[in-house]
């Protein structure tokens, strides 16, 4: 059996699997039961400042983006950080670390962007006995208003700077959160790398409006008549958010930088896909709002049964295995060819495949063939889009198959080159660097 | 196979075991005597049966109302595939799988354009799904609870060489139209400015409905003439009643009427063809929708013995019957004919709680015009199906008025031996017939006992239209007599106008 043992930036869990900071982590009651279903660990939810506390909406708090028959594809949310007492969510972390040792338990944090704010509040999270902290610099909706959340993670200087006081006002592991709400993720990265984080964690959540009534003409969800944008997440936002963790990895300044993948992990595929693209663990959330803290047990049992049949003894073994990749438009291999093939016998006849082909792409799937329904690919029109596997409803019928060095390709006539060749050099290429 | 839980088994020994027991009787074995039996072992016995049972051999015919509770009738003649919930139509209208040229609406033979209505449901938008059934099929609603759609739509669907399941096409297309009833019919479709045109339909059936709404639709005024008290035509009187449950096809007829510009004259009997020549006189054009109205006999020994009906007039009786319960069955029913107004008697005999019921066929099971799902749906009700016997003798009781049993005759040689099955009540299910005096002296070419006609109606005589059963090609489908409705009202608006 793998063994699933986990250590991101210093800090041990029996799985990689942690709930992310957000409201299945806001007490000690959830996480308790978190701990019972086998999660490897937690980031509490955010805590703020002593003080007034915390005030929410009063109306709904969650959207989501569903397929007719009401499978979850996207979430959003504007539930503020803990409204509940600090002192309390600080004793609690406390009795919950004390309960579970061999369990991460990190502390997300969110005060004003002062050095005093800060340096208050770090002593009294390292006395409760917690692993870690997470610097929340990417809740996009309320705090970020105020000045906090999104809005530091928007500004490097700022990410820099609070890194910076956390190292210097506290021994715990630092991690900072990074919000997916700017243009270039290497830059957040890099500022937080230089204030001395420990690791990052990413994505948090996707500015997003769900829709609109079309009753009432109102956005939604909406509250009293009136919405405001969420932080969207789940499933659909996990390729972003895929891009933004190999965009570190890759990037000079942050690689090794420890990664804590985060967005849409619902099973061990998904964990799968932020560990070969370098990250050290994944945290999770919207899966456990949908169907509760017990999904743990499958992820953690399909990716031990992956890596049983791979060979895998740890995370280890293939963590950042699928970085190298991973690189830009230019180096891809222009005379690498591939051709949809269509298996016949598996089928089924909805022609998706030629419609799709036919309207949208390059006419090089049949229709019929001797008067007959029948879908075949036109080789000699085919460009390997790999569209039509994508639209097709049958697993494994339609394939693109990479042709063999010396093969003629039937749309181009030529025969593949054996050499890869990329746009670097292309005759096309204006800006091709050319021979000495 | 299951048994359906509220239906009545017989008591006692399994059915075959007591023919062969019986010394009336003459069957050669049960391995040759290709019957095709429920399951008869589970069985729950009524008070009323089992007393019939126990006081020895019957000595008179036993036909009487009441054998099952009021109740009991009730639900067993309520829909047999209920609507679905919007969840279910939901979920179910996600397996669609949009196909490009969709085989289903090829396989239609209003070529509704099912991928379109299936995506509206997805969409919620169940107006547009019910305009796009509707306005390839006005009769969308009968046609989603009486067609075979096992051997049209739903067996090409592609889901069916996925998932060895087709989308519930008749069902989802029950949903939507069903959707929609509550609104005026002028909610989805616009009538067209009058032309002043008029036009006759004979027959109030699905072609004359289908086809006076499309003409009513573009702006000519019709009359639909029917001989009987309602209008619907077979959809009134010849489904069965759990198929179209809660007076749907009343309710159907008044939704589309609501399009403006129908009348319709009830009690009005094609009789003699001078009649359609006041009809022609009067009206700018003339459609015939007049079904098959003549109920054939088989022309053998014994057959006006009180007991011996058609099937039709069974049928007809009980979709009329306020009190289903009240309504006469014979304790023992042999139904003769393999097409689904055979099943739907059978099962309704059955339903209102006859005691054994036999479905006998002339030929093997590859003839029978019942679908493969119909003749799984008898078995489950607990009707025997028999093939290749034929009838050769309603045989009377000792009074000589009364039915006591039918004689068969095997048609495949297994056996110069006849079969005698005891029967209360003998159904003629054996088809009908188009009346062909009244047609007499019309100048209609008659094909096959049926009125010929081109592809849009046409029967060559002008002005003079005609589709359903009546009209000779056809498989007898509700769904065929509505597009030869919907064609001949569009030839028939080209002629009218001039276009």
């Amino acid at each position: 059996m793998a063994d699933l043992r986990n250590t991101f930036a210093g800090i041990r869990s029996p799985n990689p699997f942690w709930l992310a900071s957000a409201p299945p982590t806001d007490k000690a009651y959830n996480i308790h039961r978190a701990f019972e279903a086998g999660w490897g660990g937690v980031v509490w939810k955010t805590l703020g400042e002593d003080g007034p506390p915390i005030v929410n909406v009063n109306g709904p708090r969650y959207g989501a983006l569903l397929t007719p028959d009401r499978r979850l594809l996207g979430f959003n949310n504007i539930e503020l950080i803990t409204d509940r007492p600090l002192q309390l969510n600080l004793d609690e972390v406390r009795e919950v670390k004390r309960a579970w040792p061999d369990r991460a338990v990190v502390v997300s944090l969110m005060v004003p962007c002062t050095e005093a704010a800060w340096k208050a509040i770090l002593p009294r999270v390292e006395d409760t006995g917690a692993d870690g902290v997470e610097l929340n610099f990417g809740c996009p909706h309320g705090m970020s208003e105020r000045g906090m959340g999104a809005a530091v993670g928007q500004v490097p200087e700022y990410i820099e700077m609070v890194t910076r006081w956390c190292k210097q006002y506290s021994r715990m592991p630092v991690i900072v959160k990074l919000t997916p709400n700017i243009t270039d993720i290497r830059v957040p990265a890099a500022a937080a790398k230089r204030g001395g984080a420990d690791a990052v964690s990413l994505i948090n959540t996707i500015t997003s409006i769900m829709g609109v009534d079309p009753a009432t003409l109102t956005m939604s969800p909406s509250t009293g008549g009136r919405g405001s944008h969420g932080g969207y997440c789940g499933p659909a936002v996990k390729p972003i958010a895929l891009n933004m963790v190999a965009a570190i990895g890759r990037a000079p300044e942050t690689a090794g930088l420890p990664i804590s993948g985060i967005g849409g992990v619902g099973n061990w595929r998904d964990a799968l896909d932020y560990i070969a693209l370098g990250a050290g663990n994944v945290q999770v959330c919207t899966a456990a709002m949908v169907y509760g803290f017990k999904i743990v047990q499958e992820m953690v049992d399909g990716l031990s049964d992956y890596m049983d049949s791979m060979g895998f003894a740890t995370t280890a073994d293939f963590q950042g295995r699928a970085l190298p990749t991973v690189t830009e438009w230019q180096h891809l291999n222009l005379n690498a060819v591939s051709k949809a093939v269509i298996a016949q016998d598996l089928c089924i006849g909805c022609g998706r495949c030629h419609i799709a082909c036919e309207d949208t792409s390059h006419q090089a799937i049949t229709a019929t063939k001797d008067g007959k329904r029948h879908f075949e690919v036109i080789e000699a029109e085919c460009v390997g889009c790999n569209l039509c596997v994508v639209v097709c409803p049958v697993p494994e019928c339609i394939t693109l198959r990479t042709l063999d060095a010396g093969e003629v390709d039937a749309r181009t006539r030529q025969p593949v080159a054996a050499e890869a060749a990329d746009w670097t050099g292309h005759p096309n290429n204006p800006m091709r660097a050319l021979p000495a | 196979m299951v048994m359906h839980p509220d239906t009545p088994s017989a008591p006692g020994p399994p059915m075959e075991q007591r023919f062969m027991s019986s010394d009336t009787l003459s069957v050669t074995s049960s391995a040759t005597s290709s019957v095709t039996s429920p399951v008869t072992s589970s069985v729950t016995s009524s008070p009323t049966s089992a007393a019939a049972a126990a006081s020895g051999p019957q000595t008179g015919s036993d036909i009487r109302p009441g054998r099952r509770s009021a109740a009991q009738i009730a639900e067993a003649l309520s829909d047999s595939a209920p609507r679905l919930t919007a969840t279910q139509a939901l979920v179910e209208a996600e397996r669609c799988l949009y196909c490009f040229d969709a085989p289903c609406m090829h396989a239609c033979p209003t070529g509704i354009d099912v991928p379109s209505f299936i995506r509206r449901i997805a969409d919620h938008n169940l107006r547009g799904a019910a305009r796009a059934i509707l306005s390839a099929n006005p009769l969308g609603g009968t046609c989603a609870r009486a067609c075979p759609t096992e051997v049209l739509c739903e067996q090409v669907c592609v889901k069916v060489a996925q998932e060895d399941r087709p989308v519930a096409i008749g069902r989802l297309q029950r949903f939507a139209t069903d959707a929609v009833m509550d609104q005026p019919v002028t909610a989805l479709f616009t009538r067209a400015a009058p032309t002043g045109k008029r036009v006759a339909v004979v027959g109030a059936g699905p072609a004359g409905l289908t086809c006076a709404f499309e003409l009513a639709k573009r702006g000519h005024s019709v009359v639909i003439h029917d001989a009987l008290q309602r209008g619907g035509g077979l959809n009134e009187y010849g489904l069965a009643s759990y198929k179209m449950a809660g007076g749907f096809a009343q309710a159907e007829m008044q939704w589309l009427m609501g399009i403006g510009g129908i009348s319709l004259q009830t009690g009005w009997r094609l009789m003699v063809a001078p009649q359609l020549d006041m009809l022609r006189d009067a009206f700018d054009a003339v459609f015939l929708g007049l079904g098959l109205a003549r109920t054939p006999r088989l022309g053998i020994a014994g057959e006006d013995l009180a007991g011996v009906r058609d099937a039709v007039s069974f049928i007809a009786e009980l979709r009329q019957a306020v009190s289903p319960a009240a309504l006469p069955v014979g304790r023992r029913v042999v139904v003769i004919g393999g097409g689904m107004t055979a099943v739907d008697a059978a099962v309704q005999s059955r339903l209102l709680g006859a005691e054994e019921v036999h479905l006998v066929y002339r030929r093997g099971p590859a003839q029978m015009s019942a679908s493969g799902d119909e003749i799984e749906w008898a078995l489950k009700n607990g009707v025997h199906i028999h093939h290749h016997l034929a009838p050769v003798e309603f045989i009377a009781h000792a009074d000589g008025q009364a039915l006591q049993a039918v004689r068969f005759a095997r048609t495949d040689g297994t056996s110069a031996e006849d079969v005698t099955l005891p029967a209360d009540t003998a159904l003629r299910a054996i088809g009908q017939q188009l009346d062909l005096m009244a047609l007499e002296g019309s100048g209609l070419r008659i094909e096959g006992g049926r009125i010929q006609a081109d592809a849009e109606g046409g029967t060559g005589v002008p002005g003079l239209y005609v589709g359903g059963d009546a009209r000779a090609g056809g498989r007898d489908l509700t769904v065929e007599a509505v597009e030869d409705g919907k064609r001949a009202a569009i030839a028939m608006h080209a002629e009218l106008t001039g276009r």
